[in-house]
């Protein structure tokens, strides 16, 4: 198990190996749909300085509100394919050195890990309580009213976020790997063999 | 039953629902779990998952925080109206999101607008059924968004398949469609599949077909030795849970068969993730009774 600190460097998240199980501390935030189309066509400055060298996790959470005071009771990875078309102008244009979410991303995302020291990392989809858990403190959050609790940017503080580097800064990827195994699982049960 | 008990009871579905790993898919989860054998990543991953399932029931919190759509197939006696089942339920969702068993999911499609507590055109979603025996029977499904996306309607015959108008051809398009989705619907998953109908009560068979309890066997001898096939062929993809690799990609196929125009064929996949959030309710005689 390998410990990372946020915010990190890229030399740092170079070492880390697609199959390499971490766990991660310190502040990151979330961001989906709306906020990475936000991010591309803004200069994000509300987030700017929060996501250089730190993480983004994909995430659309459910929020409990007491008081001022904001905790995360559910917050599982939510998929993260829908981000492909923003996420490498994200890490290229904030310095994001990791990307939290489930299911892996595209070639432009694998390309900008290698290009900029940046990884994609997997949690296990569905582990809501879990994950929530390992939230231990709601700092801050953008554009809630706007955009709603899913889509907000909530700036979180994590302790020991378990997860698993499934796309490299050095062109692998897990998720191409199993791409490719069942692709070839596909062509002979369709063929019925 | 008074409209604020109905409501109440409705809640405690949703609660359920939202909270608590159905038997039949934690019983299909154990049995992964032993097939992926002990110090496989696929084992510890599906033992991750029920332990999130027992703490998300421990603490009464969402197993997932994509609380999804709410589906409620319903059926009803005499001695209900349509509206005030409707009306109880819908009270009932405000409640369950205030309560943070249900995130808020109803966004306006034009003006992105989130309503905050669950409520919106079509939404929750009701399928009402009129029956002669009083009382009322209601099964809730929380489709995820993720799970949803992975979804997929194909129309027979369809040429890069190579898929015809027969059971061979709704074969490969359920492989097909499991294997598009590899790790994206949080695998493994229970495949719906409606073979027939039109576009939309395709698509609505599928999901019905969700509901089945994953140990039953289909009535239909045809579809149940396709199901048993499918399921087998699904679990030799290798994507596994959470898209790591495995032996485990589905727990269930489930297919149903709806009559059809002369014109169309459809077969529509609706997959749902293992984090499978249903529950039913039976009230008879002003008692309530939940499995």
């Amino acid at each position: 198990m390998i410990k990372i600190q946020l915010p990190v460097s890229p030399d740092e998240i170079r070492k880390l190996k697609a199959g390499d199980e971490v766990v991660i501390t310190g502040v990151m935030i979330t961001g989906r749909d709306t906020a990475h189309k936000h991010l591309v066509e803004t200069d994000g400055e509300d987030v700017r300085d929060l996501l250089k060298d730190s993480m983004i996790y994909h995430c659309g959470p459910v929020v409990k509100k007491e008081g001022d005071k904001y905790s995360f009771v559910a917050a599982g990875p939510t998929t993260s394919i829908r981000e492909e078309p923003y996420e490498a102008d994200v890490i290229e244009k904030y310095g994001v050195r990791g990307v939290i979410g489930k299911g892996g991303m595209g070639s432009a995302t694998l390309a900008a890990c290698g290009k900029f020291g940046s990884v994609y990392l997997s949690a296990v989809g569905g582990l809501a309580t879990i994950l929530a858990h390992s939230v231990v403190e709601v700092v801050d959050v953008h554009k809630l009213d706007e955009w709603g609790a899913p889509e907000a940017m909530w700036v979180i503080r994590v302790k020991d976020f378990p997860a698993v580097v499934t796309m490299d800064a050095h062109g692998n990827s897990i998720h191409d790997d199993i791409a490719a195994l069942s692709k070839a699982n596909y062509d002979r049960l369709i063929a019925g063999e | 039953m008074g409209h604020e008990k109905l409501s109440d009871s409705f809640l405690e579905l949703i609660r359920r629902a939202s909270t608590m790993l159905p038997p039949d898919v934690e019983k299909a989860m154990s049995r992964a779990v032993e097939l992926e054998g002990e110090g496989a990543s696929a084992a510890s991953s599906l033992a991750l998952m029920l332990e999130n399932a027992r703490q998300a029931s421990e603490g009464s919190t969402p197993i997932c925080q994509d609380t999804g759509v709410l589906l409620f197939f319903v059926e009803y006696g005499p001695d209900y109206r349509q509206k005030e089942i409707e009306d109880a339920a819908r009270a009932a969702t405000i409640a369950a999101t205030e309560k943070y068993y249900l995130r808020p999911n109803a966004v306006d499609s034009v003006t992105g607008k989130n309503s905050g507590n669950n409520l919106g055109e079509m939404f929750p979603y009701f399928h009402l059924d009129q029956r002669d025996e009083p009382g009322l029977r209601v099964r809730l499904m929380l489709k995820g968004g993720g799970s949803e996306n992975v979804g997929a309607q194909y129309k027979l015959p369809d040429g890069q398949l190579k898929a015809g108008r027969d059971l061979e051809g709704v074969r490969r398009c359920v492989i097909d469609a499991v294997f598009n989705a590899q790790g994206k619907g949080c695998a493994p998953g229970v495949i719906g599949v409606g073979i027939g109908g039109d576009r939309g009560t395709s698509y609505l068979g599928s999901k019905e077909q969700l509901l089945r309890d994953l140990g039953d066997t289909n009535p239909d001898g045809t579809l149940a030795e396709l199901e048993t096939q499918l399921f087998a062929e699904l679990n030799q993809l290798g994507i596994g849970p959470s898209g790591f690799g495995g032996k485990t990609t589905v727990l269930g196929v489930k297919i149903g068969k709806m009559h059809r125009l002369p014109a169309c064929f459809f077969v529509s996949i609706s997959y749902v993730c293992w984090a499978y959030r249903k529950a039913a309710m039976t009230v008879e005689g002003g008692e309530v009774t939940y499995d």
